[in-house]
């Protein structure tokens, strides 16, 4: 290398192009879904690069994990995606009790009636997620209506959790060996079938609307105008940048943890796992912004379809939490995926046989989605811009952590 | 005139064929004075009226219905937000505000006076000048709209000749006050909405043109109220069924009218979910209550010029009936448009930038063209406005729909439901 170039400053000046105007979206922008900043780079209205920046929501859960012990990490990852709290929960205790499990000695067990509470939880945590990045992303393209609908049916979603942890938002009900018990069901007891019922009315109201919504908003011309043939992630490109879910699944690969490593009980329930299409009718092709949210619309009638053959079964008997006198882990290290919402979601502990972990680290989906935004908007208008942040549905808790 | 003089001047009110005073600017300054001549001198005491200076009189009186004009025209976006905010809300089964007076009515009043006190923030790096300008280049140049459009029979403020020019011509200067506020705010935000709003205002200003050229072709004038006394027969004799031309003009001026007015789904300059709010980001405060008040003031007029344009104006659906002056009726011809705006901007999403040009120089303008071509072979063929010329073009327009309807439903129960899975 030559050390002239290094000791003239005039060589590393900037020079941008004469029409280039840099652009901060965010931290304070309507619709980056949270603190994110875009840096972008534009050229009239086409968008020359696109940098996302985080850390603006970064408040250190990976290094307070390693000071607390580990029923006391839950309320933490209920902030991490608070969209869909319940599955970031049980995320979390699934990788602990895998570790339990190692522990020969303890023979433990999660009970059979607190799987299926949290598969209908979160299942229902599932629809609520969706609903709300339907509805955001409705406003994101400027159509103000289904958002009040969306959370109108999540309200709904919101006091059927409510009635079972007594939260709205960080619900901290999914415990290591079980479900919380702060307010008693009684198995077979009036509480539990009120609880079933009301849950039951709730997806016959709303199933009939999601095809409300689809003729609202998905076969809309303006909508699909606005997202198809938008942004379009190959499957390779998506593999390749990490991301999962249905972005994943929008991009055409068809992966899906729930089916193809079955976690918990879900190898017991009959559902397809939705994966993108051409639909030339409407232009979209596999990998585009509609495509990654339709897939988001038709996960929901999954979802439905779960909820209502668990209560089509009924709840078993049985405890709700398994028999731990104290969380206390061998020594050892694991890396455990579940299916979240957003898609996998990862966590990797490193146990030295103490109550504390060494280490937790979470695998957020979001941040690999983000990820992919700095290649997908090379070249577009800042309209698309919000269009991809939107089809991506990225919670920036979780990116930040 | 005259009728205005009788019915004042005579003690028991008679209500003679035309209901309201022509208060028309058209006849110079006589008729400020003539009132004063002819209502106000009679009723003062003698010694009073001898030394009554006429000229002065003469400006006041001009002043006071300015004043009308002025205080009476503000009023109309202060309903209009709160219906806005009443229809939106019933779009969403939500009831809208409720708070402030029964139902929530004195809700935007409220709010003004809220904006009142608000700083008034000016940006310390920006162009001061053109900043505190440029809400009233808007303010003033939408209010002046109002002063072209008949509101009923003699109710317009000035009938001018070239009415309908003059209000093109002054709607234009807006995009001036857009560009200015965007500019003098110093924000990207602000610069990237004011330019995508002139650029939008003035492509939509094409289709919007050509398609009043159709009508001025069939009427032969430029002044409002001529457009509107030649639909004076009946629905049929309206121009929007006249000819088949006019019928696609319509809704190529109503659809060009919502871009003008920066409404959903072409609100664009001011897209809250991509450029914050546009031109108008650093506003605060009571200017920011003018861009607002400005926006709604244009939302009526444009639905206003439409009624008048093409659907009879203040003139009934049946000739003759025109209650009051025909006032009742313009304004419920207007608050219709004015309400089918406000459910398109609470139902559709928003168009991308080139989606909206492409709308405008691929297709309005081209129709808007073969349009103008059709409707002077039309005149041709017609030369005489007759029942047989507007049964014709009843019978066009009637299969034009149903073929659109069958076509329209072809295509829809062809496609079928997206089901990826």
């Amino acid at each position: 290398m030559e050390t002239t170039q290094q000791t003239e400053s005039k060589i590393i000046e900037l020079k941008p192009f004469a029409d280039e105007m840099v652009v901060n979206m965010g931290p304070q922008h309507p619709s980056t879904h949270g603190v994110l900043r875009l840096e972008l780079k534009l050229d009239g209205e086409v968008v020359r690069e696109a940098i996302p920046h985080i850390g603006y929501l970064h408040r250190c859960f990976e290094k307070h994990s390693e000071n607390l012990s580990y029923p006391q990490i839950i309320p933490f990852t209920d902030r991490m995606d608070y969209i869909a709290a319940m599955n970031q929960n049980w995320g979390f205790c699934l990788a602990v009790e895998k570790l339990l499990e190692a522990d020969e000695s303890r023979n433990f067990e999660v009970p059979e009636r607190a799987e299926y509470l949290r598969v209908l939880i979160c299942e229902l945590n599932r629809i609520a997620s969706h609903l709300l990045s339907f509805g955001t992303y409705g406003m994101d393209l400027g159509a103000f209506t289904p958002f009040l609908y969306a959370f109108r049916d999540r309200e709904r979603l919101l006091l059927l959790f409510e009635k079972v942890c007594g939260a709205r938002l960080t619900y901290n009900y999914v415990r290591i060996g079980g479900v919380s018990e702060i307010i008693p069901m009684e198995p077979g007891s009036i509480a539990e079938q009120n609880y079933l019922d009301e849950i039951e009315a709730f997806l016959d109201y709303f199933e009939p609307k999601i095809d409300e919504y689809n003729e609202l908003l998905t076969k809309n011309s303006i909508f699909s105008e606005r997202t198809t043939e938008v942004a379009v992630m190959s499957a390779d490109m998506a593999l390749s940048y990490g991301a999962t879910g249905p972005n994943l699944r929008g991009s055409g690969v068809d992966w899906d943890l729930r089916r193809d490593e079955p976690y918990s009980i879900y190898d017991r329930f009959d559902f397809d796992v939705p994966v993108a299409v051409d639909v030339p009718e409407l232009g979209a092709v596999v990998g585009d912004c509609w495509c990654r949210y339709k897939i988001r619309m038709d996960e929901m009638k999954e979802s439905v379809r779960i909820v209502r053959q668990i209560l089509a079964e009924g709840l078993p008997d049985g405890p709700v939490m398994a028999d731990l006198k104290a969380v206390r882990p061998p020594k050892g290290e694991i890396y455990f995926r579940s299916e979240a919402p957003r898609g996998e979601l990862g966590f990797y502990i490193v146990s030295d046989g103490t109550p504390k972990p060494v280490r937790v680290k979470g695998r957020s989906p979001c941040f690999s989605a983000l990820s992919v935004m700095q290649e997908l908007s090379r070249g577009l208008m800042v309209a698309d811009i919000i269009a991809i942040i939107g089809s991506i549905d990225i919670v920036m808790g979780e990116v930040d952590r | 005139m005259s009728d205005f003089r009788v019915m004042l001047a005579s003690p028991n009110f008679n209500v003679s064929e035309s209901f309201f005073p022509n208060i028309n600017l058209q006849d110079g300054l006589n008729w400020a004075e003539e009132f004063i001549q002819n209502v106000v001198l009679p009723r003062l005491p003698e010694a009073v009226a001898s030394h009554f200076p006429v000229e002065l009189g003469t400006v006041l009186v001009m002043f006071g219905c300015a004043g009308i004009f002025v205080a009476v025209v503000p009023l109309l976006p202060l309903v209009l937000v709160l219906a806005e905010r009443k229809v939106a809300a019933r779009f969403q089964n939500r009831t809208g505000p409720m708070r402030v007076g029964p139902w929530g009515v004195l809700q935007t009043l409220a709010d003004g006076v809220k904006l009142l006190f608000k700083e008034d923030y000016i940006p310390p790096q920006g162009d001061k000048f053109l900043f505190l300008l440029a809400p009233y280049v808007i303010f003033a140049c939408s209010f002046a709209v109002f002063a072209a459009i008949p509101f009923g029979q003699n109710i317009l403020v000035s009938d001018f000749n070239i009415g309908i020019f003059y209000i093109m011509a002054i709607s234009s200067v807006i995009v001036m006050g857009v560009i200015m506020a965007g500019w003098s705010s110093n924000s990207k935000w602000s610069l990237l909405g004011s330019l995508r709003s002139a650029a939008q205002i003035v492509s939509y200003e094409i289709p919007l043109g050509l398609s009043i050229l159709t009508v001025i072709m069939l009427v032969e004038s430029l002044s409002m109220s001529e457009i509107v006394a030649s639909q004076s027969n009946g629905v049929f004799s309206w121009l929007i069924f006249r000819t088949p031309f006019t019928f696609i003009a319509f809704f190529i001026f109503f659809i060009s009218g919502i871009a003008e007015v920066n409404r959903t789904p072409f609100d664009l300059p001011e897209a809250e979910s991509e450029i914050v709010a546009g031109f108008h980001t650093e506003y605060s405060g009571m200017r920011f209550a003018l861009f607002f008040i400005a926006e709604y003031a244009n939302m009526f007029a444009v639905s206003a010029i439409a009624v008048t344009l093409f659907l009879g104006g203040w003139e009934g659906a049946l000739p003759g009936y025109d209650i009051l002056g025909g006032l009742p009726g313009f304004v419920i011809k207007t608050s219709a448009l004015v309400f089918l705006m406000m459910w398109l901007r609470w139902t559709l999403p928003r168009l991308r930038v080139d989606q909206l040009m492409n709308l405008c120089w691929k297709y309005f303008i081209p129709i808007a063209f073969f349009n103008i071509l059709g409707t002077g072979i039309w005149g041709l063929i017609f030369p005489e406005d007759t029942l047989v010329s507007t049964g014709i073009s009843c019978a066009i327009i009637y299969i034009g729909l149903i073929t659109a309807y069958k076509i329209a439903g072809r295509t829809f129960a062809e496609r079928p439901a997206p089901q990826p899975s």
